[in-house]
């Protein structure tokens, strides 16, 4: 039994902002159909054709990427622009409790399938469109990706050392948050619809959600004029209100090893002192916050020089033996593969693709006790179920499939 | 007391009742926003977040920490000392009215309060008990003393991110992230787990491992890994990747930063960037832009720049990236940034959150939602909702509660409950 079995996705959604949402959807039970365009081969969704790859082959049903966004799904290619196409995709929005696109905003329109026209087709349709700036307002127009969404809205600022220039997140951490938002949405879609019998259309922008994930930063400018763009900040390894120290990254004995380090109080301070077991950490200065925040740079510099001789993980285990938060900054290898919580978990099922062969995806990092997810498939190559759904779901007989094939329709 | 609360909620059927700890605050915040009824149960001296700062003029007080206001806003607060017979038993009452439970305690801590999800769920089967921890509860590392820090650098985001400059560290990003990602998980997995209930009739426990969310949230880093074994190394500004990439980060001529995005790849792109140097006079700077007016032509095919491309169009992209790059340097941050996305050229400007907070765009779309906080004589704009459902609104429906504000009111709703049945 899954949770979500009863629930059918007409998925127009792409990128990682937007396939990333439906296959949690998948993974949980959903059945979600990614509808492509025959026309351009899918490469709408550039993760079709970006790296890496196994090996020296490329081409649209052989990238990675794409396969670890889509694992689970179905794959069907209509052509939305075309007569014939329309009415298809029109009879797969009837039968379907969702659709998500993540197209630019105003495409779905142009299209023919704005929200009146959907809720036409399917009265409680749940639809929840994403893009980077939403459906209205001055930016409407305006085009994302990951970095761009992370700029606008204040999370590249923040993610770097001061008076210098932002480091910002080394990948699209926003699609990752916009991806997760989007699968909230269409839940609390259903949700509503179950209990009230309505659907609606839900306008997700991705800009938005990163603006909700500044903690209490935004309030602290609200209420007290204080912003993050001021002399001393942002420090990402430092904590942002003073509330701990130290609280750092420092180098460890290697080519670039780090480990952090945190304590939350001033016990988690004695024993950490106790590890570093040197004749500095007596002083009076270091056993209360204000001290230790006082001369933080001195206190980092000190607690630096000691790793900086010492393996990153054997640092870590001191640390943690004394009830001190302490991690590696692990790369992927010692994540993915040594860490024991990772791999008691099943984080990273193997699928079976027929193109690529046999891959490992990420899988989810929940678990429901009684329903839980199932990454049984990989992602689609390029209208591999289009006669399954068209055939089994919306009732084309095999000659109406072919002659639609042969007219570029799907 | 807010907008939008006219309407009731999309999850006004809910009640929620949150053990408040260290990672439940967001995600009980997210399904009161979302119209649910959620229950912060505090211990008698509060929860901890609430001597967290910062604070409102910088004045140390649990009613007056922001980030218990970031946390708190719209939901109700019960005081129940768990260490307390009495108040056990009033939490089971409480627990006989919820739909979900929140909770990021220790195992030994709801086993000393004979609270395990598993027991509870014997006596109360239609629950959906969420926990919420660093790592898989009753896994093998389940008893590791972790914070947002620790969990961003073990869990592979920190890896990723930083400078060119190897010399300094890799670098953790603000807002606590780890527990931005599990409140989105917790309800993910709370909503789910609600669905199939509707069809079992039974709730079920979620385990919602915060480590986990940080391996699945780096993109590139791991799947990278899975595919070709290759590990992406940190660069400014840009993806992490296996070998270094060109810069997208660029100093605007006010002192601020620029992202270039994706580089210019088509046609009318070209043509955008080529006429833009010229209305700026700049095309003596960069004689490459010649190579650009030949790619404007739809005609010219160059292949995708991620393709094996020809040298040619290697220059052609190089050039793009020269052209938009040498703009960025001689504009402003903001004028740049609307001056690219008019030509449909994908950039952004790099403003700081509260920058953010007060942009043209985000306060004509209603990020600024105004809450009273009478007993302090003040309205506070509190930044708004992460999606639009038009026809259930998302609302902040009241300040963040002061400590036990509720006890009173909710055993009161309880013994109503109990004289009805």
């Amino acid at each position: 039994v899954s949770a979500l079995q009863h629930v059918r996705v007409c998925d127009l959604s792409g990128q990682l902002a937007g396939a990333g949402a439906t296959k949690i959807l998948a993974a949980l039970g959903a059945e979600v159909i990614r509808v492509e365009n025959p026309r351009n081969h899918g490469r709408w969704d550039m993760m079709r054709t970006v790296g890496p790859y196994v090996d020296e082959r490329r081409g649209p049903d052989l990238g990675v990427g794409f396969n670890n966004h889509n694992a689970g799904k179905l794959g069907v290619t209509i052509d939305l622009a075309d007569p014939l196409g329309k009415e298809v995709f029109a009879d797969l929005v009837r039968i379907s409790d969702v659709v998500t696109e993540n197209f630019a905003a105003g495409v779905m329109d142009r299209l023919g399938f704005g929200y009146g026209a959907l809720q036409a087709l399917r009265r409680d349709v749940v639809y929840v469109s994403s893009s980077g700036f939403g459906a209205d307002g001055p930016y409407r127009e305006y085009k994302t990706w990951g970095p761009i969404v992370q700029a606008m809205s204040g999370l590249t600022f923040t993610a770097g050392l001061p008076d210098t220039e932002p480091a910002g997140w080394g990948y699209s951490y926003m699609d990752h948050l916009g991806a997760y938002a989007m699968a909230l949405a269409v839940l609390v879609g259903l949700h509503v619809r179950d209990t009230t019998g309505e659907g609606q259309w839900i306008d997700l922008a991705t800009t938005e959600v990163a603006l909700t994930l500044h903690g209490p930063a935004l309030l602290d400018w609200t209420v007290n004029g204080r912003g993050r763009r001021r002399p001393g900040q942002p420090n990402g390894n430092h904590a942002a209100y003073d509330e701990m120290a130290p609280h750092a990254v420092y180098p460890a004995r290697g080519d670039d090893r780090w480990v952090a380090l945190a304590c939350r109080d001033d016990s988690d301070w004695s024993r950490a002192a106790a590890v570093l077991d040197a004749p500095w950490t007596a002083e009076d200065r270091w056993s209360t916050l204000a001290g230790r925040l006082r001369f933080q740079e001195e206190l980092d510099a000190r607690i630096a020089g000691w790793t900086a001789e010492r393996d990153a993980e054997d640092v870590a285990r001191s640390f943690l033996a004394a009830g001190v938060p302490a991690s590696a900054v692990r790369r992927p290898p010692e994540r993915i593969e040594a860490d024991p919580d990772v791999l008691a978990w099943g984080l990273f099922p193997e699928v079976d693709h027929p193109e690529i062969g046999t891959v490992r995806v990420e899988g989810l990092p929940i678990h429901l006790s009684d329903t839980d997810w199932a990454i049984a498939s990989a992602a689609p190559c390029l209208g591999q179920h289009t006669d399954h759904v068209l055939g089994a779901l919306l009732g084309r007989d095999e000659d109406t499939i072919a002659s639609l094939r042969a007219g570029g329709v799907v | 007391v807010s907008t939008g609360a006219s309407r009731p909620g999309a999850l006004a059927d809910l009640r929620v009742v949150e053990l408040v700890g260290e990672f439940t605050g967001l995600a009980g915040r997210y399904l009161a926003d979302l119209g649910a009824d959620v229950i912060a149960v505090e211990p008698p001296d509060g929860a901890a977040a609430r001597r967290l700062p910062p604070f409102v003029d910088d004045e140390p007080h649990p009613e007056r920490s922001l980030r218990w206001w970031s946390e708190a806003a719209g939901k109700r607060s019960v005081v129940l000392d768990l260490d307390a017979a009495g108040d056990r038993d009033r939490l089971e009452a409480v627990l006989a009215t919820a739909d979900i439970v929140l909770e990021a305690e220790s195992t030994a801590s709801l086993a000393a309060r004979d609270l395990l999800p598993a027991q509870v769920l014997e006596r109360r089967p239609t629950l959906v008990w969420v926990t919420i921890t660093p790592f898989a509860r009753g896994g093998p590392r389940s008893d590791e003393p972790a914070c947002d820090l620790t969990i961003l650098a073990g869990g592979g985001p920190v890896w990723s991110c930083g400078y060119d400059d190897h010399t300094l560290p890799p670098i953790r990003g603000q807002g606590y992230q780890s527990h931005q990602m599990g409140a989105h998980f917790a309800a993910i997995g709370a909503l789910a787990a609600v669905a199939a209930r509707r069809r079992t009739g039974r709730g079920q426990r979620v385990d919602v491992n915060l480590n986990a969310i940080a391996n699945t949230t780096t993109e590139v880093a791991t799947y990278h890994w899975l595919a070709v074994g290759s590990v992406v190394q940190r660069q400014t500004g840009r993806h992490a990747a296996p070998v270094a990439t060109e810069a997208l980060q660029v100093r605007a001529s006010d002192g601020r930063y620029v992202t270039t995005g994706v580089p210019p790849r088509t046609p009318a792109q070209f043509a955008a960037v080529v006429d833009w140097i010229a209305e700026l006079g700049l095309a003596e700077e960069l004689p490459e832009v010649g190579l650009l007016e030949l790619a404007r032509d739809p005609a010219v095919a160059l292949g995708a720049p991620e393709a094996a491309a020809s040298v040619e169009a290697l220059a052609v992209y190089s050039a793009a990236r020269e052209a938009i790059n040498l703009i960025a340097s001689r504009l402003p941050a903001h004028e740049f940034f609307v001056g690219a996305q008019r030509r449909g050229l994908p950039v952004g400007a790099v403003l700081a959150p509260e920058e953010a907070l007060e942009n043209e765009h985000f306060v004509a779309r209603g990020m600024q939602v105004p809450v009273e906080h009478l007993e302090l004589g003040r309205t506070v704009r509190y930044p708004g909702a992460p999606f639009r459902l038009t026809a259930t609104p998302w609302r902040i429906a009241r300040r963040p509660p002061f400590l036990g504000e509720h006890t009173a009111e909710v055993l009161a709703e309880l013994r109503g409950a109990g004289a009805r049945r």
